[in-house]
């Protein structure tokens, strides 16, 4: 136990900031693709929770988690770049706010 | 002492990328400093012994995501500077501050009462639990970074949720398919009662400034 370790602990913190890094950038920002990358640093901060976990306590199972998280992620940025595209192609300057134009 | 170095190299590269990606003007520098986030993640998987989910981290996120984003840059041709400045909402800047001070606060908190739990007074359970966890990951660290271990409980505890992913696929990109079609007649999806308004936006930047 002499000297610097690296524990779980560093990891969750580590996962934490970028959660909310993501989280705060998803508020400021207005151009949706770069929103968009925000929630893939939010899903990221998560991933590294469950992967910390996993080692933690010599379980597989978080790693069946973060397949699983994989999975949504790329369904969920296929789905909104494909919105970005329909969006940005009408309007190619149009930030988050003028998709209210969305709500009928 | 390797390993203290690793984390604060991955981590810091992991930082950085993530308030490049928030601060960037040039959405193609943010998908670059997305890389960079991703890549450190993707060490810090390798050094908590997740090979499997490193290499997938790599292919699926780097190398089809990012790809996916920068193609859709290119595509339309969205790479030039963007107004850092916030939107119409006046509540947003005031809700984004709120989110990120409290949510720092929390995570200032939640370390220093995990510090104070493991440095306190001797809580043998916790000592009990430690050892016994290290006693578990001489045998744990062979079954993780067992690729069939995975297989095994993706096939087989978590079976129903595997076929499920592959329904979400399928809608998902049946879904695309059907938003970024251009269909023969109009100019899009958006092309009903509103398109106008964004059409109109389009061709007055005054107003589109005026906006943002």
């Amino acid at each position: 136990m002499s000297g610097l370790e690296v524990t779980t602990g560093w990891y969750l913190t580590l996962g934490a900031m970028l959660f909310l890094i993501g989280g705060t950038g998803l508020l400021l920002r207005r151009n949706p693709l770069i929103m968009l990358m925000c929630v893939e640093l939010m899903l990221n901060g998560v991933n590294l929770s469950f992967i910390a976990f996993a080692d933690r306590f010599g379980d597989v199972h978080g790693h069946t988690v973060v397949l699983f998280v994989l999975v949504v992620a790329a369904a969920e940025v296929v789905v909104g770049l494909g919105l970005v595209v329909a969006v940005l192609r009408a309007s190619p300057r149009a930030t988050a706010d003028d998709l209210s134009a969305l709500k009928g | 002492m390797v390993e203290v170095l690793v984390f604060a190299v991955a981590g810091a590269a992991c930082l950085v990328g993530a308030i490049g990606v928030v601060l960037s003007r040039n959405p193609v520098h943010a998908a670059l400093m997305l890389v960079m986030t991703l890549f450190g993640v993707a060490v810090l998987f390798v050094a908590q012994e997740a090979h499997f989910i490193a290499a997938v981290q790599v292919i699926v996120y780097a190398g089809a995501i990012v790809v996916l984003f920068l193609f859709v840059i290119m595509l339309l041709g969205v790479d030039r500077a963007a107004e850092l400045s916030l939107g119409a909402l006046p509540a947003q800047r005031w809700t984004a501050a709120a989110f990120g001070l409290g949510g720092a606060a929390v995570l200032v908190w939640m370390v220093a009462a995990v510090d104070r739990l493991y440095k306190g007074a001797h809580s043998y359970e916790l000592e009990a639990a430690g050892a016994a966890a290290g006693d578990a990951d001489a045998a744990a660290t062979s079954y993780l970074t067992d690729v069939s271990a995975i297989a095994r409980s993706l096939f087989s505890d978590y079976v129903y949720a595997f076929e499920l992913t592959s329904l979400l696929l399928i809608v998902a990109v049946i879904g695309t398919v059907i938003l970024a079609r251009r269909s023969s007649g109009d100019d899009g999806p958006l092309d009903g009662t509103h398109g106008g308004d964004l059409q109109q936006a389009e061709g007055a930047p005054g107003t589109q400034e005026a906006r943002r």
